[in-house]
């Protein structure tokens, strides 16, 4: 019953996507809308080696040093949340993907797309948070920029870090150097950055506050390697939660997934929320989490390598890599029958009953 | 979680399938009504673990798949125009009506939000009266109490810019329509828990009796929904056409009576057309007489249109229960969540939904 509208193009490309003549807020909800998104207009038309790894952050030499450069922008409502704000959030989610790739962050950029009319207050607080949190991370914010747009033209504020960061190992770690076999780790509980801000946002009261899991991760991640665990590859969870995850690099990897619902540690509060909102916990975003695809031999080791740090003290074995074949990933659901864990298709959206 | 993985227990449901394959001795069709027992089956893989003669039907109990085209298309409408703040639950947002859908509304500058409850929009109306408010009530008995309460407020609050495009339906009425069509290969009933908390159930009881079918009210849960099939299994071998209550932790005979006639205050039962099954006399709810001003239908004064579905989509048949949403041509390959040609592919009780989510590949998923 979708009756396609002809669209008129110009010149010789054609536009990729002829499903929506208009950019919906789902195709940057991390599911497949944006993957379509990424996949046939960007990655079409940027493609080239590097990008076409697809990872969190692109590794690369420079005068004889290996480096990984990463880019994210945050754009979060409310701008503070409990357990973090869009400063410390962007310093740390721009750390994490540099983490990812299993570098040592080193150097930031910082843009601000500030909104005409925002109390200076509340930017001067979101700054100093930045600051913290780049003297935790041990990282520096060595360039930005500013620009200011009209009242109504933003949502507050925009900010976009890039950041820079050196590699000192010789392991390979990306989507494609997964293996059958593999144990799949997860840093620590999911959910709880997506169900924080859901909870803020739509004015929903639970018994106790869900604070967001925002942190960085590349302490964890630098230990790891140092103990010369064996890491295949490395991906933090964002928007599009653990599933998107898992599904993006069975894609990339060509590989079938296999994972266990129970396995999964999710805060019992965070399972409520999502309980009566209908939501797939697997599904909700997290800003300080990841998950590692590690060889099966170093599992153990790894995970308590994981428990030692703060921010991955409830790390777990959730499953393992399965074998080369059509991308699938898999989930033994509590009762123990297989189903497909899918990507979201765009936004969640709350259901009626 | 407490209260909730009680119900998720491998040991029960184990125990449960094995009382189930004793006491099968033959095939039965079984129709769970509610589209949430639907995406709990397949989810869990509930049916999966029941005897092979023991087929389950996925039953039309999906607010947003029976909504008709043509309501579809007057929200679209209504949402598009200036001054309008189109509120409505999540998963209404992305079901295709004849051209766009709401999102699509939304994208292009439309007002579109999604509320979590009636009540919600009620305030919307307060806090902005210079514009038009408007909730799309959608749903079976189990939301109608809320959105008669929002109407009963915004009565009381004299909102003159709050209205409602209303399309509740019931669901004693489809049961009634699905046994008395010739095609019906079902022999036993799930009824929907949720719907029975508000309702009760002793509007079952003749409906029991008629067609001789046993029906059982039913939870959400894995071990809920294996009890329920158990019960209706065991009535069905012993020749038995009852109406039982396995969720009676919620569902009590009578059900919640304040909510019922806070139902009768403010809505009258109307013929209303389903998406795919056609018009069932006695089977929707719509506005009083005396509520009639918060009527969106009348005060936008949207023309009825009269549109064709799309012969692709062969919603209706899974709807009714006559095919498996993966034996429809379209399904997975023309129609998708992200290019939907129907509503059961896009909302969260969609059978069509449930199968692509968990289960388009099932060759695939038997682990070696």
């Amino acid at each position: 019953m979708r009756t396609q509208k002809p669209i008129e193009f110009s010149g010789s490309c054609p536009v990729p996507i002829s499903q929506y003549p208009h950019v919906l807020l789902a195709h940057g909800g991390g599911g497949k809308l944006m993957h379509q998104l990424i996949g046939k207009m960007f990655l079409e038309a940027f493609r080239n080696p590097l990008l076409e790894t697809q990872h969190d952050a692109a590794v690369m030499e420079l005068a004889g040093r290996k480096i990984a450069f990463t880019t994210d922008s945050y754009v979060v409502r409310p701008l503070f949340f409990p357990g973090g704000d869009i400063g410390s959030m962007a310093v740390h989610g721009t750390v994490n993907d540099l983490a990812m790739a299993g570098a040592r962050p080193l150097y930031l950029s910082s843009a601000f797309i500030i909104e005409e009319g925002l109390p200076m207050e509340t930017l001067w607080k979101i700054v100093c948070s930045m600051r913290d949190a780049v003297k935790k991370c041990g990282v520096q914010i060595v360039t930005g920029d500013t620009k200011v747009v009209d009242k109504g033209k933003g949502d507050g504020l925009f900010i976009n870090t890039a950041g820079v960061g050196v590699i000192e190992h010789e392991q390979t770690i990306a989507p494609q150097n997964v293996r059958a076999g593999d144990a799949i780790l997860v840093s620590g509980d999911v959910g709880r950055h997506g169900m924080a801000i859901m909870a803020v946002r739509e004015g929903l009261e639970f018994e106790s506050q869900i604070e967001s899991d925002s942190a960085p991760v590349h302490e964890v991640v630098l230990d790891l390697l140092k103990a010369g665990i064996e890491i295949h590859c490395l991906r933090d969870l964002t928007r599009g939660g653990l599933a998107s995850a898992l599904n993006e690099i069975a894609e990339a990897a060509g590989m079938k997934i296999a994972i266990e619902e129970k396995s999964v540690p999710i805060r019992e509060d965070v399972h409520a929320a999502c309980e009566m909102l209908g939501l797939d916990p697997l599904h909700v975003a997290n800003e300080g989490r990841f998950i590692a695809f590690v060889a099966a031999k170093d599992s153990d080791r790894a995970l308590q390598i994981l428990r030692r740090h703060d921010v991955s003290e409830n790390a777990a074995f959730i499953g393992k890599v399965v074998e080369k074949s059509a991308p699938l990933v898999t989930l033994k659901s509590a009762i123990g029958v297989q189903r497909i864990l899918d990507m979201a298709s765009g936004e969640q959206l709350p259901r009626i009953c | 979680m407490k209260f909730l993985d009680e119900y998720r227990d491998a040991g029960m449901a184990e125990q449960f399938a094995r009382e189930l394959h004793r006491v099968t001795t033959r095939p039965w069709k079984i129709m769970e009504v509610c589209g949430g027992q639907t995406h709990a089956i397949v989810k869990f893989g509930i049916d999966e673990l029941l005897p092979k003669q023991i087929e389950l039907i996925h039953g039309p109990g999906c607010p947003v798949c029976v909504t008709p085209l043509e309501m579809i298309d007057k929200a679209l409408e209504i949402a598009a125009r200036p001054n309008v703040i189109f509120t409505s639950f999540g998963d209404m947002l992305r079901v295709p009506g004849s051209t766009t859908d709401l999102l699509s509304v939304k994208a292009k500058g439309g007002d579109v939000r999604i509320v979590y409850s009636p009540l919600d929009a009620v305030k919307l109306a307060e806090q902005n009266p210079a514009k038009e408010v408007v909730f799309f009530g959608v749903g079976f008995e189990t939301t109608a109490p809320a959105t008669a309460m929002a109407v009963y407020q915004a009565a009381q609050k004299k909102l003159k810019n709050f209205s409602m495009l209303i399309s509740h339906v019931l669901v004693p009425p489809a049961i009634e329509a699905l046994m008395s069509s010739p095609n019906c290969k079902v022999q036993g009933f799930l009824a929907a828990g949720h719907v029975c908390t508000v309702m009760g159930y002793e509007e079952y009881f003749p409906l029991a009796k008629k067609y001789r079918v046993p029906i059982v009210v039913t939870g959400f849960e894995p071990l809920d929904i294996l009890q329920g099939v158990l019960m209706t299994v065991q009535q069905l071998e012993s020749g038995r056409a009852e109406v039982e209550n396995q969720y009676a932790r919620a569902v009590r005979r009578e059900g919640n009576q304040p909510a019922q006639e806070l139902i009768k205050k403010i809505f009258k039962v109307v013929p209303r057309k389903w998406r795919g099954i056609g018009e069932i006399p006695q089977s929707g709810l719509g506005l009083n007489d005396e509520y009639a001003a918060f009527d969106a239908e009348k005060k936008f004064g949207v023309a009825e249109s009269c549109v064709e579905e799309s012969s692709e989509c062969l919603s209706g048949l899974v709807l009714q229960g006559q095919i498996k949403p993966h034996e429809c041509p379209a399904f997975g390959v023309k129609c998708t969540p992200e290019r939907p040609l129907g509503a059961p592919m896009v909302s969260g009780e969609g059978a069509c939904a449930a199968y692509y989510r968990y289960r388009r590949r099932p060759e695939a998923i038997a682990t070696k």
